[in-house]
């Protein structure tokens, strides 16, 4: 064993790219949830989203506009479940499941030849005096431009939420669909909108882990990123900053793990494989004692004419 | 205060094979307190819903103060003046006050100002309120003081009241009554909508009365009886429900210091129950709705199980009974949600009457349906109970409201109970229905049955009940004869006013 090979600056910083893919998925279907919709396919937008942006990142040469690319992939493939729940009123969780499947293997047939591909890389931002700063800085200012965009949309998100007029009204239909139609707020145009901003940020998330953390494209590489997205909102009590709190956890024991694999500690891999998920959970379940967060309405068919 | 505010002009809406509105028209003067009476289904909240923008009329007009007025939206009826207090709480739980009412307000300023507006107009019209609690928490009395504030807050020309006194008690009537007088003294209209008789008489200046979407005919409440406008609303001769009056016998139910916690999450924990039901009693529940009555007929059915001895049936401790063991010793119930709870709303009513009736019809054998039987059972209350549908194997969805509700209490009457429970037995059920319901009940007394009917409709409780008493708060009051009770009295158990205090302008 050689813990001296473990750099607690490079384990930090690499925790936080870890963390970034899940927290942008967790934080777009925190804002699909708190709008009373349950969309069970953040893994297939995820996996969408990071074909789309490979490839559009290889055929273009810009990494930003595949990053663009994946936004607008995952939106689309939402906007089908969107149509499916909104205005067919089919039922959530099986809309939800089907949209993964369907993911799964629409990526892998966009993803067909560009195995092995490399992609141009992303420009790295360190910001200006901040990264100097001995520890902080090499830690927290001197990732890639994705990783504060993440930041920032969470902070985005929780004060949008909180205090402005738009958040409250996405919240009271997430809460009672019908009193908000009674008072002549349009339900289904919310919700739509709620589900193609979690589908972008899905499809974001998705792209981080072809283009930046990978980087290439391997068939299924989200490997259940986007499921565990799914449970981190619940057990973040569907609260912005646990999700993000939650995330860094997931992020950071893994690559903790990954760390003490490589330094050869005498606990079996399979244990250290599964150690991410089991602390996340169990922590983030002693956190949310208080489950009386979900929005009221969550994965209710609304239907206007009643 | 004179001259029309809204004129109605051959309003109609017709849905897919029904015709909601037909050619409906009236006028509502500045200041006036009109009432819209009618029965369930006769077209008064859709008629409304125009009015506010939610639904838009097939044909006709409407004109306020003199000009065209057609709503696409409810924020453009906001716009115009229109307020509205919705009969089912328009409110979010998990909201605070602030952020309710903000919602229901065009332009609202800063949440700061909001609250210290909702401060300041709460307490001049006597309905103290603190913006920042939470929504789930408050009293239904207080939730409609929500409703009412975030109305008051937009200075309405018109203000709609769809049935607002049914989670009221009396004294908490009176206090609305006197802002409801003040806003008209001020100059608000009020069209007020109910099926209370009598309340209308005391409130209001003018009344439209509305049948199967048709205006049929008019009167100044002052000067009309409540059996004429109840005549009126339905279309016929009332039967008014008589007990033929058996005789009291034995107790047959006793509840010693029940309390259990309520499942749901804003729900109200009973505390300390103890009664006695005999056999040939009616005992009427009173209260507010929320008090604790969803979770009296849980512990009672055998949805919740209390602590032993806590309810002991005929002499058998039944407290950690399932519901089919008390089935089988007598103990019925017919819960108030009648689809979802009492009814399964896609199942026939053939499945239906067998989801309560295997035990004591005997429906089943061994783990195996005796359908033939259950056909003949449906059949059976269908018949006895006059429930208007094609058939038993018709889903329960499809039957109305009163309909349903005559099925519901029918399939428990015809299984002979020993002791029924039901709740809310006729609520939004038309007046004939109702009647029949009622006298269903007083039949079973009579026959030696102990009856436990909650209700929040107090008219019907002094009417078939040989004993009062109200929750309030999970608590039970002292039981009493209904005989000679005063509404003054009645109030005070339900808690009196909740706080509330009369309008200070």
């Amino acid at each position: 064993m050689d813990f001296s090979s473990i750099n607690p600056v490079l384990l930090l910083a690499s925790l936080i790219v870890a963390a970034t893919p899940l927290l942008l998925a967790a934080i777009g279907e925190l804002v699909v949830e708190k709008a009373g919709v349950l969309n069970l396919g953040v893994e297939g937008m995820m996996i969408t989203g990071a074909i789309c942006g490979f490839a559009i990142a290889v055929n273009t040469g810009s990494p930003v506009v595949g990053l663009l690319a994946a936004a607008v992939g995952g939106a689309v493939l939402s906007m089908l479940f969107a149509l499916l729940t909104q205005y067919a009123l089919a039922n959530q969780v099986a809309s939800g499941l089907a949209l993964t499947l369907f993911g799964l293997g629409l990526s892998s047939l966009i993803g067909q030849g560009y195995q092995g591909v490399k992609p141009p890389s992303f420009p790295r931002f360190d910001i200006p005096v901040l990264s100097d700063i001995p520890f902080i800085g090499p830690v927290l200012f001197t990732q890639d431009f994705i990783v504060y965009l993440a930041f920032f949309l969470t902070l985005g998100v929780w004060a949008v939420l909180k205090y402005s007029r738009a958040g409250l009204i996405l919240r009271a239909v997430g809460e009672s669909h019908d009193a908000a139609h009674a008072l002549g707020y349009k339900v289904v145009r919310i919700r739509v909108l709620a589900i193609l901003f979690g589908g972008a940020c899905a499809g974001m998330g998705g792209a981080y882990i072809s283009l930046i953390r990978v980087p290439q494209w391997t068939e299924g590489m989200t490997a259940g990123i986007g499921w565990i997205a799914l449970a981190l909102v619940v057990f973040a009590s569907w609260k912005p900053w646990r999700v993000l709190l939650g995330a860094c956890l997931f992020g950071g024991i893994n690559v903790l793990q990954l760390n003490l694999q490589a330094a050869g500690i005498a606990i079996p891999v399979e244990i250290l494989a599964m150690s991410p998920y089991v602390i996340t959970i169990v922590v983030l379940v002693i956190m949310s004692a208080d489950r009386s967060n979900a929005p009221a309405s969550l994965g209710k068919v609304f239907h206007a004419g009643s | 205060m004179t001259g029309t505010l809204l004129k109605l002009n051959g309003l109609t809406k017709a849905y897919p094979g029904v015709v909601a509105n037909n050619n409906v028209s009236f006028e509502i003067g500045k200041g006036e307190v009109h009432a819209l009476l009618g029965e369930n289904g006769a077209g008064k909240s859709t008629l409304v819903k125009m009015i506010y923008g939610l639904v838009k009329p097939n044909s006709g007009s409407m004109v306020m103060n003199g000009e065209d007025y057609a709503p696409v939206k409810p924020s453009a009826a906001r716009q115009a003046g229109v307020a509205m207090v919705f009969q089912h709480f328009s409110l979010f739980d998990a909201l605070n006050v602030a952020e309710n009412i903000a919602l229901g307000m065009e332009n609202p300023p800063k949440m700061r100002d909001l609250a210290a507006r909702i401060k300041e107009v709460s307490e001049t019209y006597g309905l103290p309120l603190d913006p920042f609690r939470t929504v789930g928490d408050l009293s239904a009395g207080e939730r409609q003081r929500v409703e009412i504030i975030r109305c008051l807050l937009q200075d309405p020309k018109l203000l709609i009241m769809d049935e607002p006194t049914s989670v009221l008690t009396p004294q908490e009537v009176d206090i609305l009554f006197e802002t409801l007088r003040k806003l008209s003294a001020e100059g608000t209209a009020i069209l007020y909508i109910s099926h209370k008789l009598e309340e209308i008489r005391t409130l209001c200046d003018n009344a439209t009365i509305l049948r199967l979407g048709e205006v049929v005919g008019d009167c100044v409440p002052r000067e009309t009886t409540a059996r004429d406008m109840a005549e009126m609303m339905v279309g016929s001769k009332l039967h008014v429900p008589e007990r033929t009056g058996g005789d009291i016998g034995p107790v047959l139910l006793e509840l010693n210091d029940l309390s259990v916690a309520s499942p749901a999450e804003f729900g109200t924990a009973l505390k300390g129950i103890s009664m006695e039901v005999r056999s040939g009693e009616i005992l009427g529940i009173g209260g507010v709705a929320g008090n604790g009555q969803d979770e009296l007929l849980g512990a009672l059915s055998g949805e919740l199980l209390t602590k032993a001895g806590t309810i002991v049936l005929e002499g058998d401790d039944v407290s950690q009974m399932g519901p089919v063991g008390r089935r089988k010793l007598g103990l019925l119930t017919a819960p108030e949600e009648r689809l979802g709870h009492a009814a399964a709303p896609d199942m026939s009513l053939i499945e239906n009457a067998v989801l309560t009736g295997s035990v004591r019809e005997g429906l089943e054998k061994n783990g195996f349906l005796k359908w033939g039987k259950a056909r003949n059972f449906a059949e059976t209350i269908i018949e006895k109970f006059d429930v208007r549908t094609p058939g038993p194997g018709n889903a329960a969805r499809s039957l109305s409201g009163g309909n349903l509700q005559k099925f519901v209490i029918g399939r428990e009457v015809l299984q002979r109970p020993d002791v029924l429970v039901v709740n809310q037995p006729t609520w939004g059920v038309d007046a004939a229905a109702a009647a029949d319901i009622r006298q269903s009940l007083l039949d079973l007394a009579a026959a030696g049955a102990a009856i436990i009917c909650i209700s929040q409709d107090l008219d019907e409780l002094m009417e078939i009940s040989d004993h009062f008493a109200a929750l309030n708060e999970g608590r039970l009051s002292d039981i009493r004869p209904s005989k000679g009770l005063t509404v003054d009295e009645i109030g005070l158990m339900m808690g009196g006013a909740h706080g509330m205090e009369v309008a200070h302008v």
